[in-house]
């Protein structure tokens, strides 16, 4: 049962109030892709044990989706953001490396 | 042709918690728009400023009420909604933004009950902190109400009026009526 | 036998007798006692059958530990099985019934089973049944659970109420012992939220009985006081009767309070789910002791010491007369002395250390008891009973040595810390060689949302034995938690003051004898609940089970309702001494929530009758009601399904509903219909990539049919769009779709076209929608007057705002039933009154309200695909036929890339048609059309499916839709497909439009 700080209200929200919607930061791949590229974008993910970008929609509340940093094997929130953000801010990174020194950066 | 009806015709029920009430019908409109250009419409068409991060302002019948960054509820009598709606467009012709009339599509309670009851009723449904420290009136907290969304306020008289979608209105009264059914757990202090 | 002492029972008051029942017999108890202390002082020590052999079984513990006195409680409505005797606390009139015995408690037909126990190793069910395989299922699975049957479900629909509390809170004290109570204090003095529970109802847990002195009082006294300090605090909350069942993650935890159990006259709920967010959790949950492991361990009379001793100082109650005690440490003599001081025998104490020199031992001692150092009990002598115990030396093969006599045996194996709820949620544990036990490893606790550790123990929860340890500790874990909060605790306390007892080491002993043969291994029980015995354990490490929870699942062993709090410890040293492994390195099974079980009411709470779940309501469901129609759950909604006439049949009722609407004319409640709105400068881009087909070139005033695909290229939804103005656009969605699809919007402008300029806001709610329907349509509506309905006014596929009868409404024209039809958006306040009136006005035209199955039939007539039946999550447009949907034109819409994926444009796919019988009956439903050869699983190939088939009243037929491999190019075919009963129906492959293939009925 996670709580997560949704960025738009600053509701610390019960897991209850929030719908998933998996991992963060995909590239849309749209007609004129190659088929590898494409399926990639529609099946492959990270998956990853530790650090995992994901998608969240505060839907039991404001209605915004968010985006949320945190560990699969200790559950440890390193932060969350917009969704209007291409690529983790510079201060969550900073965050994530404070906490996982080794951090390989986002797979 | 008869006038517009409440989803359970002012139903209302009480127990040692507080009394639960259907609302009468109520205007209410939703805004969406950049919040930095809508102040003047909001203003034009309610009275009444911008509110805060989950913040209502309220005056007499008006209210505006803070919903999401980029969305605002605002409060008005109900044969009102559709002039506010025309207000709005007018105001911000040119920009981009929506306002629909939601006044219909929404059951409206009022929970009122002695020092701490209403508060009572409703952690006894929803995963919010409701402190008096955390929630108190002037606050708008949109959360889940047992199963359904929900949103509500409280106001200085310590009196809650929560909001839900209209076809869950038989749903949410029950839900609240069954809490009021309650003793107290004395969990929040007296504030 | 036990009986109730003249006096004593510092929890009892013998100036308020309760009768209760037991298996039917009258008994009676006083006030204080537990279900438990009131059988003991009855003289009921025998309370229970064994699972497997069905051995008598007596009281062993006075807690939740408690592995063999499990009641059912109540009657009728109010019936539960599987009740702890030792946690129920007696009423008056309480009936109780024993379980897993049959006839009767004393006389057991399944007790032959302990005959044959040697033949019923650890395996055994699974060595056993496993052939011949049906023999499962019919045979020996219902043999076996009549035979090991526990607790009877109750019969009746429970008439209690439960709820649910919400609570957040700085520091959450699970536990009320002088820890839980010395840790909250701390916590709340530097003003910190604090909640303090304890499952039982009194607040200091053990200490008054185990004669602590705390502050130079007794820990009585400094308990009120305690208690009262803490009531006194604003920002402190106590609640009795409440267990903590589980700690989870980012801080969750829940709180099972019993607030009527005690005294069900009461009224108001019976239990209460605390559901808690804490920034830190102390865990106060104390210790439990282990038993011993000797041959007969399990006869009724052989008991926990702390539980003797408690029944004793609390209850006034006596196991016996004369009581042998065997243990392996020091704390157990603080029982001889209890037992002594209540003038009972104490005829030896077996003590298993080669030297017992501590100063209880010494006391007892003193007083006259005798005290046998190296010894051990080989066998208990009885079997309803304690009749005795012989004795031998300790590091012996069990050669007999002299035989006692006495009534019971108090043992103690030493003690556990109660490390449940720091483990739920990942807490470490480490292995004490001094006390054998296994007890927090502080550095590393569970984490919360920030990574650092929000539980820590206290007291003996962390493992620490004296009264004064547990202070120190317990005041530190309060006051670090509350910093840890954030609250602040800048006011310290300093800790009770208190000594710790001296006591002299205890010595690890697993098995009673070292050497015991297996004769007596086989009679050493270590889960007494799932009759698991020292032998089995062995021999599953024998058999290869060398993981402890391969050897937990094979043997049982701590499987039974109360999760080996006894049996674990002893369990896992065994096995480590069979595998020749160290304790630690053989590790501990996973703790799991509830730390005991709760009731499934608690956990329902509220969601129960009515409120099981939100059952979603149109503006028009009171007329429908009244109607006295036929519901269908339609996602959470409830629509009519056919209005029956009395005494007309469902089938009877569609028929009559479709006939009239294609004859006159028909009304339906739509507004289950989703309704979005989409407005913006980008409105009209945004939906052309949204829908298959192009929307942003709909004109003003018009109607447009869309698809709408997730990114796999499936069909997610489909409705008809309008356009509203340049820049708005309202989207009708599925009933089902309506919310699910306006998130699915929001999440494609919110997350990838966030510089779009759309907003969208669902308004399914704000408008009911009547459908009018039939060659009659037009003339009901000019009948009400206010809006030129005619056909040119109001053309097939447009729409137009105006006032019918003087009510403000939007109406669409369009149709799904291939009738002229009319579909009149209304607001919800007014829906209700403008269907009344539609109906007065429509008895001219013989109007008739339809229902889902008529609007199915109607559209299955047409040929109209309908979501979640066509359509299953792999159906792509393209398969229904639906190509003119789908644009050729656009660069790019949702689901385009994949449909165009090679298995996408497979011609092999299953392909929409219509599907007649020859005989014109009715497919039934999800009917296989079986094909040639198998497939890879070995199973008959398949070439198509029903979708969907009804009776349709106007063909008088018959007829269904389908998927069928290369379906199109088959038209004319007969296939076979499978009818319930295994016949093949012979069907004709046809188009799906069976009724006005032209569509001239719908656009007059």
């Amino acid at each position: 049962m996670l709580i997560l700080t949704c960025p738009y209200c600053g509701i610390q929200c019960d897991e209850t109030e929030l719908a998933p919607g998996g991992e963060a930061h995909l590239k849309r791949e749209g007609p004129g892709s190659s088929d590898a590229a494409f399926e990639a974008y529609l099946f492959e993910r990270a998956n990853p044990m530790g650090v995992h970008f994901e998608r969240w929609r505060h839907a039991n509340g404001c209605g915004k989706w968010f985006l949320a940093v945190r560990s699969t094997t200790t559950l440890e929130v390193y932060g969350t953001y917009k969704a209007q953000t291409p690529e983790p801010p510079a201060e969550i990174v900073a965050a994530i490396r404070a906490r996982v020194p080794g951090w390989g950066g986002r797979a | 042709m008869s006038d517009a009806v409440t989803a359970l015709g002012g139903a209302r029920a009480g127990g040692p918690l507080a009394t639960v009430e259907e609302a009468p019908l109520r205007g209410m409109v939703t805004l969406r728009g950049d919040f930095a250009r809508v102040g003047g419409a909001v203003r034009e068409a309610v009275g009444l400023g911008m509110p805060k991060t989950r913040q209502i302002l309220t005056m007499r019948d008006r209210a505006v009420a803070w919903m999401s960054p980029d969305e605002l509820l605002l409060l008005m009598p109900y044969g009102k909604a559709g002039a506010v709606v025309t207000l709005l467009e007018g105001a911000l012709e040119g920009a981009h933004f929506l306002a629909v009339d939601v006044s219909d599509a929404r059951a409206c309670f009022r929970i009122s009950g002695s020092g701490s009851g209403a508060r009572e009723v409703l952690a006894r449904l929803c995963p919010a902190d409701l402190s008096p420290s955390v929630f108190g009136p002037g606050e708008v907290r949109r959360t889940r109400l047992a199963q359904v969304p929900a949103a509500f306020w409280m106001d200085d008289s310590g009196d809650v009026t929560l909001i839900c979608f209209r076809s869950v209105a038989r749903y949410a009264f029950d839900l609240l009526a069954n809490a009021a059914e309650g003793d107290a757990v004395g969990f929040f202090p007296a504030s | 036998m036990s009986f109730r002492l003249e006096q004593g029972g510092r929890l009892v008051d013998r100036q308020v007798p309760l009768d209760f029942r037991f298996d039917g017999k009258r008994h009676s108890g006083f006030a204080g006692d537990t279900l438990a202390s009131a059988l003991l002082g009855a003289g009921q020590m025998l309370v229970n059958r064994s699972y497997k052999y069905h051995r008598p079984r007596g009281i062993v513990a006075s807690g939740p530990e408690e592995p063999n006195a499990l009641v059912g409680l109540g009657q009728g409505a109010r019936f539960e099985p599987d009740q702890r005797a030792t946690t129920t606390e007696l009423f008056d009139g309480l009936t109780a019934m024993s379980q897993n015995a049959w006839p009767s408690l004393g006389f057991d037909m399944m007790a032959v089973n302990g005959w044959f126990s040697a033949m019923m190793p650890a395996g055994f069910y699974y060595k056993t049944f496993l052939w011949p395989r049906p023999f499962w299922k019919h045979v020996y699975e219902p043999l076996i659970r009549e035979a090991a049957a526990s607790g009877r479900p109750p019969q009746e629909e429970d008439a209690d109420r439960y709820e649910h509390f919400y609570a957040f809170v700085d520091v959450l004290v699970i536990g009320g012992g002088i820890a839980g109570l010395q840790a909250a204090l701390a916590a709340g003095a530097g003003g910190a939220r604090v909640l303090l529970i304890e499952q039982t109802p009194r607040w200091g847990g053990r200490a008054p009985v185990d004669g602590a002195e705390i502050d130079g009082k007794p820990a009585e006294a400094w308990i009120a006081e305690t208690v009262a300090a803490l009531e006194a605090m604003k920002n402190v909350t106590l609640c009795a009767r409440c267990m903590g069942a589980g700690i989870y993650d980012h801080g969750f935890a829940l709180g099972y309070e019993r607030l009527t159990d005690h005294a069900p006259k009461m009224g108001g709920p019976r239990h209460r789910l605390w559901k808690i967010r804490a920034k830190q959790i102390v865990t106060a949950t104390g210790s439990i002791e282990r038993p011993l492991s000797f041959a007969g361990n399990d006869v009724p009379g052989v008991m926990l010491a702390s539980a003797v001793r408690d029944y004793v100082v609390n209850y006034g109650v006596a196991p016996g007369r004369r009581t042998v005690v065997v243990t392996n440490n020091d704390d157990a003599y603080r029982t001889v002395l209890a037992l002594v001081d209540a003038g009972l025998e104490v005829p030896v104490v077996v003590d298993a250390r080669e030297r017992s020199d501590g100063p209880f031992a010494r006391e007892a001692i003193r007083r006259g008891v005798a005290v046998e150092c190296g010894a051990a009990i080989m066998k208990v002598k009885g079997t309803r009973q304690v009749e005795g115990v012989m004795l031998c030396r300790g590091n012996g093969t069990g050669a007999a040595g002299a035989m006692v006599k006495c009534d019971a045996v108090a043992m103690s194996g030493g003690w556990s810390p109660v490390v449940h709820l720091w483990s739920h949620c990942g807490g470490k544990l480490l292995w004490s060689e001094t006390n054998a036990h296994f007890y927090p490893d502080f550095s590393r606790a569970p984490t919360g949302a920030d990574g650092r550790p929000f539980v820590r123990t206290a007291g003996g929860a962390s493992g620490a034995m004296g009264t004064g340890s547990v202070l120190v500790d317990a005041a530190a874990a309060g006051a670090d938690a509350a910093q840890a909060a954030g609250s602040g605790a800048t006011k310290a306390i300093a800790p009770a003051q208190a000594r710790d007892e001296e006591e002299r080491p205890m010595r690890p002993v697993w098995v009673m004898p070292e050497q015991a043969l297996p004769e007596l291994r086989a009679k050493m029980f270590l889960d007494f609940q799932n009759d698991v015995k020292v032998s089995d354990v062995q021999l599953a490490a024998q058999e290869g089970y060398e993981s402890v929870e391969h050897a937990k699942r094979y043997t049982t062993l701590g499987m039974a309702n109360d999760q080996g709090k006894l049996s674990n410890i002893n369990g896992l040293a065994i096995l480590a001494d069979s595998l020749g492994a160290p304790v630690p390195e053989v590790g501990t099974t996973t703790f799991r929530p509830p730390y005991q079980p709760i009731s499934f009411g608690a956990i329902a709470g509220e969601a129960r009758g009515d409120l099981f779940q939100p059952l979603r309501r149109t503006p028009i469901h009171a007329w429908h009601e009244a109607a006295g129609a036929y519901w269908e759950p339609v996602g959470h909604w409830r629509r009519p399904y056919c209005y029956p006439k009395p005494g007309e049949s469902h089938g009877d009722a569609i028929a009559r509903e479709v006939q009239a609407t294609r004859g006159s004319v028909g009304m339906l409640d739509a507004s289950t219909l989703g309704k979005i709105v989409v407005k913006g400068p980008d409105a009209g881009r945004f939906l052309d990539m949204l829908y298959t087909n192009k929307m942003s070139s709909l004109k003003l005033g018009r109607c447009r049919y869309g698809l709408m695909c997730s990114e796999n290229g499936f069909l997610i939804d489909d409705g008809v769009v309008a356009r509203i103005d340049e820049e708005t656009f309202l989207c009708h969605t599925t009933t089902g779709g309506a919310d699910r699809i306006h998130g699915h919007m929001e999440d494609w402008l919110q997350c990838e076209w966030w510089d779009w300029q759309v907003y969208t806001a669902n308004v399914t709610e704000q408008w009911g929608q009547i459908a009018v329907v039939g060659p009659k349509a037009r003339a009901l509506l000019e009948t009400l007057g206010g809006i030129d309905v005619s056909k040119e006014a109001l053309p097939f596929m447009g729409w137009v705002d105006g006032e019918l009868a003087g009510v403000p409404v939007r109406i669409y024209r369009i149709s799904f039933s291939g009738e002229l039809s009319f579909e009149i958006a209304v607001k919800a306040g007014q829906a209700l009154a403008l269907w009344t009136r539609l109906m007065e006005e429509g008895r001219a035209f013989g109007v008739t309200p339809y229902g889902t199955e008529a609007l199915h039939v109607m559209r299955a007539e047409k040929g109209f695909i309908m979501i979640g039946d066509e359509t299953d999550g792999t159906v792509i447009p393209q398969d229904l036929g639906l190509d003119w949907a789908i644009s050729k034109k656009k660069a790019d819409f949702l689901g385009k890339r994949a449909q165009e994926r090679v298995h996408m444009r497979d011609p092999e796919r299953w392909k929409l048609v219509g599907l007649e019988t020859l005989d014109g009956s009715v497919l039934p439903d999800g009917a296989y059309a079986p094909g040639e050869g198998e497939n890879a699983n070995g199973q008959r190939r398949t070439i198509g499916r029903v979708t969907s088939s009804y009776m349709s009243p106007v063909l008088g037929r018959g007829i269904a839709m389908g998927l069928v491999a290369r379906g199109p190019e088959r038209m004319g075919e007969v296939i076979g497909f499978m009818g319930e009963d295994g016949q093949m129906i012979e069907t004709r492959i046809v188009s799906p439009v069976f009724y006005d293939p032209d569509g001239e009925k719908q656009d007059v």
